[in-house]
């Protein structure tokens, strides 16, 4: 990836927040580049304090494959979950599942917390201090063990491909 | 025929998204826990707003040319709204919040281990409140 210097501590972030405020201007005028450009030097020197470490993507491909399969299993994730709630009966069994973390940097976790709780009924709600488990609410599951595999085969392992292999 | 089409997928988009705007909703008033009331707005009801987005973003960019904004509002949604879901259930947990008995699992969070000082006889010093 493009290496941080002294003015672009975060090359990707300022070149995304450059790109996103083009967009919502909807122009690419020479004052939109040059009022962009500022705050896309400005922004990530001044929050720099705020990341602890600034992760790599090392798969961008991969990355983009990632988020299209998160964003089909949102909308599947959805179907389900409105059957859940339309049902009668009500038959649902709820569990609190403890999820052993692989990855080991915040943003990754960040990424896999996010995703969990956008996808088939869970919700990721407390991580544990030491960052080794994700406590993850589900709103109807069988097999704990079968949720905890698929949830590492489907997002975590992607994960660590995509930042830390 | 074009047009047909266009507003076809618009009315989908819309009903879709008034769809599971509305299960959410109704996921809200339903569940029997707080935790599992999480699971409706968290998930349902951001899909009901992107479906909405993704609908106007249609109709407005056959009116006026392509529209990006509203491409941008829905993704920053859905990153927005695990964020908002999780630090709901952190504080649902901070407070030990009651599972529905039926919920299996039993996460050391929610153990009431310490018997917890009401505000009166908090220690003194500068230890946390209670």
């Amino acid at each position: 990836m493009i290496p941080p210097t002294r003015w672009l501590p975060m090359p990707v972030l300022s070149l995304l927040l450059l790109v996103v405020w083009l967009l919502l201007q909807e122009s690419v005028a020479l004052g939109q580049w040059l009022l962009g450009g500022v705050l896309a030097i400005l922004i990530p020197v001044v929050c720099r304090p705020f990341w602890e470490r600034q992760p790599t993507i090392k798969r961008p491909l991969k990355l983009l494959g990632y988020f299209f399969r998160v964003l089909g299993d949102i909308v599947t994730a959805n179907i389900q979950v409105s059957k859940l709630i339309l049902d009668p009966r009500g038959r649902m069994r709820p569990a609190f599942v403890e999820y052993p973390l692989t990855l080991k940097e915040n943003f990754p976790i960040t990424i896999l917390a996010s995703t969990i709780t956008m996808t088939p009924g869970t919700v990721s709600a407390h991580l544990r201090l030491d960052g080794r488990t994700l406590l993850i609410h589900a709103l109807d599951v069988a097999d704990t063990k079968a949720l905890i595999d698929e949830i590492h085969q489907r997002y975590e392992r992607p994960l660590l491909e995509i930042f830390e292999s | 025929m074009l047009d047909t089409i266009i507003e076809g997928a618009v009315a989908f988009m819309l009903i879709a998204g008034g769809a599971f705007a509305f299960i959410g909703s109704l996921g809200l008033t339903h569940l029997k826990d707080f935790y599992m009331r999480l699971h409706g707005p968290s998930k349902t009801t951001t899909l009901g707003v992107g479906f909405t987005l993704i609908g106007s973003l249609i109709y407005f960019s056959r009116e006026d040319g392509p529209v990006i904004q509203e491409l941008l509002i829905t993704i920053f949604a859905f990153i927005t709204a695990p964020v908002s879901a999780h630090m709901l259930a952190k504080s649902a947990l901070h407070h030990k919040l009651k599972p529905d008995p039926r919920t299996r699992g039993n996460p050391v969070e929610l153990e009431s281990d310490k018997p917890r000082h009401t505000i009166e006889e908090a220690p003194q010093g500068n230890s946390p409140l209670p």
